[in-house]
């Protein structure tokens, strides 16, 4: 089988790190984001997928070129010269999705679960429909695509993007299968699959919805991506409590490369990702934050809620918290308080931020 | 020869709050000690000195007492607490007790103001008085401000070859001078008639007077106002100008600058009062006081210009600076305190970072001088030094920056730029 990863665009959302690398090559839990969803669909059998990207596609190649090997999957590039939206890419992508004459998957390249694949092709074989779409359940729905379906056979009734009034609170999770037929109702131009394709689609009741068991998060931006590396770890928990760390001074899911050091007199977590060749050094205290590779946090510091940047380096008895994001390389001195900092790559910080805002 | 210092009463000094519910302002710790002990120590030192008169309208009580105690054993001069039966003023109170204070035949005598920091040139002072003037003269101690801040303090115009004063204006909202009076003086017995002159005017000003509150108010004298600026242009005022360090007390912070200055001075003429880098001790940065019955954890960083009290405890990894820890506090590991003042008995949980902002007076004008400005400004609270009231308690992990906290306050959650009642 085959798919396409919906790469697209520059990723601004998860700036300042997208700056420094391709949104799916950030390491979300300790592994690029593109690398769960890569082995994933390896897992559902799929052996091509194929990646629509517009920016940093060379640096995109590369690591691509090393997972091939690893993984056993194909992986092609579909280079977008222009902006194609949503639906754009699968039009430039024809030829290769439409080779096997089979289903291909399609999803957004944010988007962070327990993948469902295999059962998602199953779905849709079964109701012999067009497309299949992967719903979920969210709180706030009108953030998103909200989809009405029916309660039996999941056929798709309504789609309406970003309501203003309640409709439902289920939402378009981003994960589709489609029969290659769909392809004769996309052109090679700009084109929202939300907004154009998928309405026509479920007028004419070929577009169907399957509910997401388990977690489900858009990690596009940086409040989302910690907020999803909770569900992440918590899931992991669930399934594979042996790749957690545990030891004194460990609460809660906590995930540590076995390349990072972590000091003495530390209390690390809950909800903590440390990245390869990370060091902790003497009592530190983290919650809720992701390391990235390469970075020292100094003794004595104190991190909530932060994503602290490739090779950053954090000084000591500092106080980072709500939502600090450190660009790749990014220097902090010592005793500062940084309270909701945006802080661009190859920064050197030497003065506190007591309130939210962004340091270029 | 004797010293008088006024040390006010609970009336002022509400600036001081909410240090200065626990203890009287002139009792507040200055690197190390309370903040008259610095006065005491310089007039013990100045020979010939006979003894030193407190005078001030706060009740009795056992901090005082217990100080005065302590302070003539150290000293080894007799040292006595003079209490006014109501605020008399800068001058009332020591023409109240004029008797007391010439006894034994004083020929002359120091006044200094409690709330100051100096280097207390008391010798120069009489030296320069022989030099001009004569026997009778009254000198001023003056120091040097910026044109702005001048405004602040009283004004002393002098003549630049004898150094008497032509004029004399207590805060002028125009400028007159850069030399500002230090609230140290030194009298002779005459004072007492010129005050008394004030004395008499004031209760002819009340006979004409409906609405008086009677003889309360005459007895009321400012030297400032009403001693000095008639004085001026007499021939009988000198001031004598010192380069030497000095800054009012006034608030919070301005205790932290003291600090800075005092300890400063320890540096040259008292290094042995600081605390060294030692093996097996705390890491030491710039100057730094330590009371001798505190526990420090050998990972802490402290300093500069830290003052740290009786029985203080320090956990491991914990950082100081620019602060004074009160006695009986305690810090618990990991905690960063910077630009506070943690009172007596408090409590700081781990991980927690207590910060303040400095206001301290521009470092690249030789003049300036700390500002004491207001608690709010535009409506807004003033970002400045966080206090910390006694037995208050931080839990571990929050942050409380630019704060001020009243006693006994038993907190749970992160704080900024708030007075938390």
């Amino acid at each position: 089988m085959r798919a396409l990863i919906l790469v697209g665009g520059f990723g601004t959302r998860l700036r300042p790190l997208t700056l420094s690398r391709p949104k799916p090559l950030v390491e979300f839990c300790n592994k690029a984001v593109l690398l769960h969803q890569l082995e994933a669909l390896r897992q559902a059998g799929v052996d091509h997928v194929v990646l629509a990207v517009s920016y940093m596609s060379e640096a995109l190649e590369a690591a691509m070129r090393e997972q091939e090997q690893r993984l056993g999957i194909r992986i092609s590039l579909s280079h977008e010269k222009e902006p194609l939206g949503t639906a754009g890419p699968l039009a430039l992508a024809r030829d290769l999705l439409a080779e096997g004459g089979e289903p291909f998957f399609v999803l957004n390249s944010d988007v962070i679960c327990e993948f469902p694949f295999a059962a998602l092709a199953r779905f849709h074989r079964q109701h012999g429909g067009e497309g299949s779409l992967v719903v979920t359940r969210v709180e706030e729905p009108a953030k998103y695509g909200v989809v009405v379906s029916d309660a039996d056979t999941g056929r798709i009734c309504r789609f309406v993007e970003k309501p203003r009034v309640f409709v439902s609170n289920k939402i378009n999770a981003g994960l589709y299968i489609f029969s290659p037929g769909i392809l004769q109702r996309i052109q090679l131009r700009p084109t929202s699959i939300e907004k154009e394709i998928f309405p026509a689609m479920a007028q004419e009741g070929k577009l169907y919805a399957m509910e997401l068991q388990g977690f489900w998060m858009d990690i596009g931006q940086p409040k989302d991506f910690l907020t999803g590396m909770c569900m992440y770890l918590q899931a992991l928990r669930a399934q594979h409590p042996e790749k957690l760390h545990s030891g004194p001074g460990v609460v809660g899911n906590v995930l540590v490369d076995p390349s990072a050091k972590i000091g003495a007199n530390c209390v690390i977590g809950p909800n903590v990702t440390i990245g390869a060749g990370v060091v902790v050094e003497d009592g530190v205290r983290i919650k809720r934050c992701t390391v990235l590779k390469g970075a020292r946090i100094r003794s004595h510091s104190w991190l909530e809620s932060c994503i602290v940047g490739w090779s950053c380096s954090v000084g000591q008895w500092v106080r980072m918290e709500n939502v600090t994001v450190l660009g790749e390389d990014v220097i902090v001195n010592d005793e500062l308080y940084l309270n909701g900092a945006n802080v661009l790559p190859h920064k050197s910080i030497t003065e506190s931020v007591p309130e939210p805002r962004i340091i270029m | 020869l004797k010293a008088v210092i006024l040390i006010g009463g609970p009336q002022k000094g509400t600036r001081f709050r909410p240090l200065s519910f626990e203890v009287p302002k002139p009792l507040f710790p200055v690197a190390g000690v309370p903040m008259v002990q610095h006065h005491i120590e310089a007039c013990a030192k100045v020979p010939g000195l006979k003894e030193i008169l407190l005078i001030g309208f706060y009740q009795p009580n056992e901090a005082l007492s217990r100080f005065l105690v302590s302070a003539q054993q150290e000293f080894k001069i007799p040292i006595r607490y003079l209490q006014e039966y109501a605020a008399l003023g800068t001058g009332g109170g020591i023409y109240h007790f004029r008797d007391q204070i010439l006894s034994g035949g004083a020929e002359a005598f120091f006044v200094l103001n409690a709330d100051v920091c100096s280097e207390f040139p008391l010798q120069e002072m009489l030296e320069f008085r022989q030099r001009h003037g004569d026997m009778h003269s009254f000198v001023i101690l003056g120091t040097t401000a910026n044109r702005t801040q001048a405004l602040n303090y009283g004004c002393i115009v002098a003549n630049t070859d004898t150094q008497e004063v032509q004029h004399y204006v207590e805060k002028p909202s125009t400028f007159v001078s850069e030399i500002i009076n230090c609230g140290i003086y030194l009298f002779t017995p005459a004072i007492f008639q010129h005050i008394g002159e004030v004395f008499q005017r004031n209760q002819q000003e009340l006979v004409l007077e409906e609405n008086s509150n009677g003889w309360q108010r005459a007895e009321v004298i400012r030297l400032e106002q009403d001693v000095f600026t008639a004085l001026a242009g007499s021939g009988k005022l000198y001031v004598y100008k010192t380069d030497g360090f000095w800054s009012q007390i006034k608030s919070a912070g301005s205790a932290i600058y003291a600090s800075r200055l005092y300890l400063n001075q320890y540096s040259k003429k008292h290094p042995e009062r600081l605390a060294q880098n030692k093996p097996g001790g705390p890491i030491i940065r710039g100057n730094v006081y330590i009371h001798p019955t505190a526990s420090i954890d050998s990972t802490a960083v402290l300093g500069p210009n830290v003052s740290i009290g009786e029985g203080v405890t320090v956990g491991a990894g914990v950082r100081v600076r620019e602060s004074i820890i009160l006695h009986g506090a305690s810090l618990h590991d990991h905690t960063c305190v910077l630009n506070t003042i943690v009172g007596w008995d408090s409590t700081i949980g781990r991980w927690a970072r207590v910060e303040g902002t400095p206001s301290d007076p521009n470092p690249n004008d030789p003049y300036a001088k700390i500002d004491s400005e207001t608690l709010f400004r535009d409506g807004r609270l003033t970002p400045s030094i966080t206090i910390l009231g006694c037995s208050v308690t931080i839990p571990a992990e929050v942050v409380i920056l630019n704060s001020i906290v009243l006693p006994h306050k038993e907190l749970s959650r992160s704080y900024k730029n708030q007075i938390i009642l």
